[in-house]
């Protein structure tokens, strides 16, 4: 059952995704040394759907797949399994023309502004590159214009277009990333950790930009994190994975103030927070299994507290409880 | 009476000479740590805070220097002293953490040889003690199965197992000051608590004072006793730190308290501190913040405020000059 199918104002409908890579040895190697194919099941079996002007925020550990989540809805890595709708149509099916406009509806801005601009190009060509590729600007005036005027509405000048990346401070590439993805003009934003290269008070630029241009112009993000309390400031609603799968999806209200699943409580105490200075935290038992090797049943159940002979052998499906989507038996059978 | 600070350091100026003249990256900064105290050094990238932390362990980078003050360690001089001297306080005396558990552990030797030969350096035990030491340390720092993760490569290890091994490495020879730049900015939360509450239960049994480099305000608030808040290689506040936190007096240190997204409260908007840090080339004659500064007088522009006495802690900023004279 997936609880998001009859939503028809869903602008994002993502269903049962799923995503392998093989990272076997050499064939050589396999051959010589007996090693069997080895693979990665970076992401397995995530449904979810992000409603029009909505921001849907996914966090975890690192290697928990939320960044190959994002890649896999913009289209960077096909998926194993699975099916990516936006705005009703499946986006495997499209081809050429139609799925060059697609694109144009879906945008990507990437954690590392240093290594997402490229050096060599001027800030005019690096934000103009989409409107070019897309014929979205008729000759070289009108290019210069509709990039000075995306470079304002990130706070930047509209003269800066003749300069070099390496001339910005990192807030401000970020910004450039931005100004990049909203060049033509897209309904649909995915940001992988937009802020996590960036210094607090220019993070706080750059998030109350975003705010800002969701606000004027109705975008939807999907919105990538580790940091929960970035999260808890953009996101309307909250995913959790964990090793490739959501173990938890709420309304960002009942998720911080009502945790369900194991994990989520143990990330919402690991988090430092500035004002609860004295209060230790609780530290949590263990560390994230090798994704290659993860554990039976329940991915969590080696450092889980509510753990029991079932969690470690079966594994428990997505199941809506009280309006939020959580994957836990402890949880499914009211032991905590 | 307070005890004698343990560790003093006294107008550090520390100055890069480039072809295009002298950059001063850090510029007449004061403060002294307590024994046993933690004091949490935070900052937005390019404040100095590493820098610091460096300047105080000897390992600058060339061509940085230390072109004034003074840096001493229980009552001694230790910023003027010989590439070999420094070199047996180093561990001895001083123990580092850096941010990559990674690359400060040698990937092509075990632990337990990196261990044992921190400690056979610093201490005269024999090879057996310094072993059985080195399993001590790595029980203590929680790694299961000590004995034998001993003889195992840093590759073998998981990040926070290896900045467990780290920490092991800078307690080896029970220094008495943790210089901990960025101990746990590599790591996921998860580890990160920890961490944190493993470095700070060491240092307490061992009686370790921690210098903690950190632009996490979070980590700060739950480890430390005091803060300094260091804005472009100079000190903007200092003082306990719920004061800092709570009561900041300083308009840079309030903005980004408030910059911060917070866990317990709805806010709409963050708020934003215009601008960005000025560039070592390029700091501004007068306050460095006086830029960004939303309560910038004229005075600013023009006149350097020194660290002044506000309440509990300590700002550099002529409306606290004020508050205070008036």
């Amino acid at each position: 059952m997936i609880p998001a199918a009859a939503d028809m104002k869903a602008l994002v409908q993502v269903e049962d995704l799923a995503k392998t890579f093989d990272v076997s040895g050499p064939w050589l190697n396999r051959v010589v040394e007996r090693k069997p194919r080895q693979f990665v099941h970076a992401v397995d079996g995530v449904s979810f759907s992000i409603p029009k002007g909505q921001t849907l925020a996914l966090v975890g550990e690192s290697g928990c797949g939320k960044s190959t989540v994002a890649r896999l809805l913009v289209g960077l890595y096909a998926p194993t399994r699975g099916s990516v709708h936006f705005g009703g149509h499946d986006t495997a099916k499209l081809k050429g023309a139609e799925l060059r406009s697609l694109r144009r509806r879906m945008q990507m801005i990437f954690q590392d502004p240093y290594a997402s601009l490229n050096p060599r190009w001027k800030v005019l060509d690096i934000v103009g590159e989409p409107l070019r590729e897309h014929g979205l600007a008729q000759g070289g005036d009108a290019l210069r214009d509709q990039v000075g005027e995306l470079l304002r509405s990130v706070g930047l000048a509209a003269a800066d277009c003749v300069k070099f990346p390496h001339q910005f401070s990192g807030g401000q590439r970020q910004r450039i990333s931005i100004a990049r993805a909203l060049a033509t003009e897209p309904e649909f934003l995915v940001c992988d950790e937009p802020t996590s290269a960036l210094d607090v008070s220019v993070q706080a630029q750059v998030l109350n930009i975003m705010q800002d241009l969701q606000h004027r112009q109705g975008l939807t993000y999907l919105f990538i994190s580790h940091n929960l309390a970035v999260v808890r400031h953009v996101a309307d609603e909250v995913g959790v994975m964990y090793l490739g799968r959501l173990v938890e999806q709420a309304p960002k209200k009942s998720l911080f103030s009502q945790p369900r699943h194991p994990y989520t409580r143990m990330l919402l105490d690991a988090i430092p927070d500035i004002h609860m200075s004295g209060r230790a935290r609780t530290p949590v038992q263990g560390e994230v299994p090798n994704p290659l090797n993860p554990p039976q049943g329940c991915a969590f159940h080696p450092r889980c507290p509510h753990a029991n002979a079932r969690c470690s052998s079966e594994r428990p499906a997505l199941r809506t409880i009280a309006g939020i989507r959580v994957a836990c038996h402890a949880v499914e059978e009211g032991r905590i | 009476m307070a005890p004698p600070p343990l560790l003093e350091v006294k107008n550090l100026r520390v100055e890069f000479p480039t072809r295009r003249g002298t950059l001063l990256a850090l510029d007449d900064i004061s403060f002294d740590i307590a024994p046993g105290e933690v004091l949490g050094v935070v900052g937005e990238s390019g404040a100095g805070k590493s820098l610091t932390g460096a300047a105080i362990i000897g390992l600058l980078d060339p061509p940085g220097r230390i072109a004034s003050g003074e840096i001493r360690l229980a009552g001694q001089r230790i910023d003027n002293l010989p590439y070999e001297k420094m070199r047996q306080l180093r561990g001895r005396r001083i123990g580092a953490i850096f941010q990559d558990p990674l690359t400060s552990l040698n990937p092509l030797y075990t632990i337990g040889r990196q261990l044992v030969e921190t400690i056979q350096t610093h201490l005269p035990v024999d090879a057996g003690e310094a072993r059985a030491r080195a399993i001590r340390l790595l029980q203590e720092t929680g790694i299961p199965a000590a004995e034998q993760r001993i003889d195992q490569y840093p590759h073998q290890f998981s990040g926070g197992m290896r900045q467990r091994v780290v920490i092991a490495l800078a307690l080896a020879a029970e220094p008495q000051l943790i210089v901990a730049d960025e101990p746990t900015t590599a790591l996921d939360v998860s580890i990160q608590a920890q961490i944190i509450a493993l470095l700070k239960r060491l240092c307490r049994e061992h009686g370790a004072a921690i210098m903690l480099v950190t632009h996490d305000m979070g980590v700060i608030a739950e480890t430390c006793d005091r803060v300094a808040v260091l804005y472009a290689g100079r000190v903007a506040e200092i003082g306990p730190v719920q004061d800092v936190i709570h009561r900041p007096r300083h308009p840079y240190t309030a903005g980004l308290m408030g910059s911060i997204p917070a866990m317990d409260e709805d806010r709409e908007r963050l708020l934003q501190i215009d601008g960005a840090m000025p560039r070592l080339n390029a700091i501004p004659a007068g306050c460095a913040f006086n830029p960004r500064c939303p309560q910038v007088m004229a005075r600013c522009r023009s006149e350097r405020p020194e660290l002044v006495d506000a309440g509990a802690t300590r700002a550099a900023c002529w409306l606290v000059h004020e508050a205070v004279s008036s």
